[in-house]
């Protein structure tokens, strides 16, 4: 486990209310500093269906450092949660590859970790039994997690609802269940799939701050597959945008905001702009730098 | 790879969609809803309208003054069951050896072969077909047959109470094993799970109501099946009595038997649904 220093972090609570933060447009690789943890070459991917092939990825290239935070967000359809699939070993691709600490994923890998939109708790499993469930697969003994498993359980605050059965939690409860169950073996790196799609506003609102504060205090690297473009920016240290089926590589947005980031912060002109400037890219599917916010006709500042 | 997974889209949602529409422990049937009594009240008048159907019966027999070879007042039905419960023993017994033996042969063959069958879409769809057939076709009709074929102990029975029951615990066991919920089996494959890790972990408690729906409708036919067996040809059982009482006009020990077989019906019955309110009461 890569503990990675980063110094945007430290951002107390002065650096919530700083306002316009520029956002420059240029592609930048991931810092230097920072070992690649995931590297996706070349991905290409068909589907073969009963109607025909589906062509979901093409030729698409990315490369995630240790502790970092990455978004991938496109429209419908445009392959996101099969670049997902791929990375954790699902998923085989057609062509391509995905290389995780410098070895080449071919099936799921103990350092992955993965969150889907539906909490999948076994609904014949108490949540306590649930969150043991990747134990009993992998084999491991659980008894040397039990802090840890205890610790996640009271950091999302679920502490008291062990015994109950996941149809006597809400969604939100739920998906928190899962993150615990995702995070209680400890895996370095988190892929997760749109987790928060089917919740309401105010509850993914909490998840995202949620989700930052745990990789703030764990430092896992985390890509994080969404259609919401507020919630790609504001957790993401990169967002990563696809174009429509079949996905290539639109444009990489890196996001410098300071962290700890606020709700209050989706609402500035700053993050507003980069909204505008990633729904164009998804539209149009490509990038054309920061003028293009100017033809919605709104006055920014 | 994950074989079961390789040529799915990932997007989740119609899965769970036709859930609501399938049948369960809890809504198999209109007696499923059938419940403990909740108070003392509720026992107090479920016992006193049980005590006016049959006292009402009583009453009625004796007041219209039906002959007991008609039809036989309770009290008569209800002496006959204590009275000459000694001569109705081995019969009982021969009835549940057979019911017991061909049901856990027609069972334990069922369940392994829904198991094992609905893992090959093809090798289903070329079996399923022969599976009605034993379904639909009423297995009494073969017992003379196999009397022929393997005499008259008690084989010919046991086989047709496995042929009825069996296609019967496949049939609803299979529709559960078919019931593939890709995001749970997705999650399990994450962890690296096996085939076998994911049979035992997410396939099996995910078709567990529908089992238990099949042993339970397996059980009753297995048990329709074995009266009918011994009605057919056979020098023993409760069907047997059946028809030795009825040939004899002794009507009281022809209810006292109806009785007794009304009696295991309701037991397996019963039996299944504590089964199912145990394992299978998060599908509520």
């Amino acid at each position: 486990m890569v503990q990675q220093q980063r110094p945007d972090v430290s951002g107390g609570p002065g650096a919530e209310r700083s306002g316009v933060v520029p956002f420059p447009a240029q592609v930048v690789a991931p810092a230097a500093a920072r070992p690649t943890m995931m590297a996706v070459e070349h991905a290409t991917k068909h589907y073969k269906t009963r109607t025909g092939s589906v062509h979901a990825l093409e030729d698409l290239s990315l490369e995630v450092a240790a502790g970092e935070f990455v978004c991938v967000l496109g429209p419908s359809g445009c392959g996101k949660s099969t670049l997902l699939w791929a990375m954790s070993g699902l998923h085989d691709l057609s062509r391509g590859r995905i290389v995780l600490n410098g070895t080449p994923v071919r099936g799921p890998r103990p350092e992955i970790g993965m969150i889907f939109q539906d909490a999948n708790l076994l609904p014949w499993r108490n949540l306590w039994q649930n969150i043991h469930f990747p134990f009993e697969i992998k084999k491991l003994d659980a008894r040397p997690y039990r802090d840890r498993v205890r610790g996640l359980v009271d950091l999302v605050g679920l502490t008291g609802f062990e015994k109950k059965m996941p149809r006597e939690l809400s969604g939100g409860m739920q998906q928190r269940a899962s993150i615990v169950r995702c995070l209680s073996y400890d895996p370095s790196v988190i892929l997760m799939d749109e987790p928060f799609g089917a919740l309401d506003a105010f509850t993914r609102d909490e998840m995202n701050l949620l989700i930052q504060k745990i990789w703030m205090e764990t430092g896992k690297t985390i890509v994080f597959v969404t259609h919401n473009v507020t919630e790609a920016i504001f957790l993401a240290d990169r967002v990563v945008v696809l174009t429509p089926r079949p996905g290539r590589l639109a444009h990489v947005f890196p996001i410098d905001l300071p962290r700890p980031r606020s709700i209050d912060q989706t609402f500035s002109p700053g993050f507003i702009r980069t909204v505008l400037g990633i729904k164009r890219t998804i539209e149009t599917g490509a990038y054309a730098g920061d003028e293009t916010t100017q033809a919605v006709g709104i006055e920014l500042d | 790879m994950a074989s079961d997974l390789r040529d799915t889209i990932p997007t989740f949602g119609q899965a769970d969609a036709h859930r609501q529409e399938e049948v369960s422990v809890r809504n198999w049937s209109a007696l499923s809803s059938v419940s403990v009594a909740r108070s003392g009240w509720e026992a107090l008048v479920i016992v006193l309208v049980a005590v006016a159907v049959i006292g009402g019966a009583e009453v009625w027999v004796r007041a219209a003054g039906i002959e007991s070879y008609v039809f036989p007042k309770p009290s008569e039905i209800g002496r006959a069951l204590i009275d000459n419960f000694d001569l109705f023993r081995p019969h009982l017994i021969a009835t549940l050896r057979v019911l017991f033996s061909g049901y856990a042969l027609g069972a334990a063959v069922g369940l392994v072969l829904a198991a094992v069958i609905t893992q090959f879409p093809f090798m289903e769809k070329v079996i399923t077909p022969y599976i009605l057939l034993l379904v639909t076709t009423p297995m009494i009709a073969l017992v003379p047959l196999l009397i022929l074929k393997l005499g008259f102990g008690d084989s010919p029975r046991v086989i047709a109470v496995a042929l009825a029951a069996g296609p019967m615990v496949m049939i609803n066991s299979a529709t559960g094993f078919r019931r593939t919920d890709l995001g749970k089996i997705a999650l399990a494959r994450s962890y690296g799970a096996s085939t076998l890790q994911i049979f035992a972990r997410i396939r099996f408690p995910l078709a567990l109501p529908m089992i238990i729906v099949g042993l339970m409708v397996g059980a009753i036919f297995g048990l329709l099946t074995a009266v009918g067996a011994e009605m057919v040809g056979s020098g023993e059982g409760l069907g047997n009595r059946l028809m030795f009482y009825s040939a004899r006009i002794q009507m009281a020990n022809f209810f006292a038997i109806i009785v007794m077989l009304a009696v295991m019906g309701i037991l397996i019955y019963v039996l299944f649904y504590a089964v199912g309110k145990k394992w299978a009461s998060w599908e509520a």
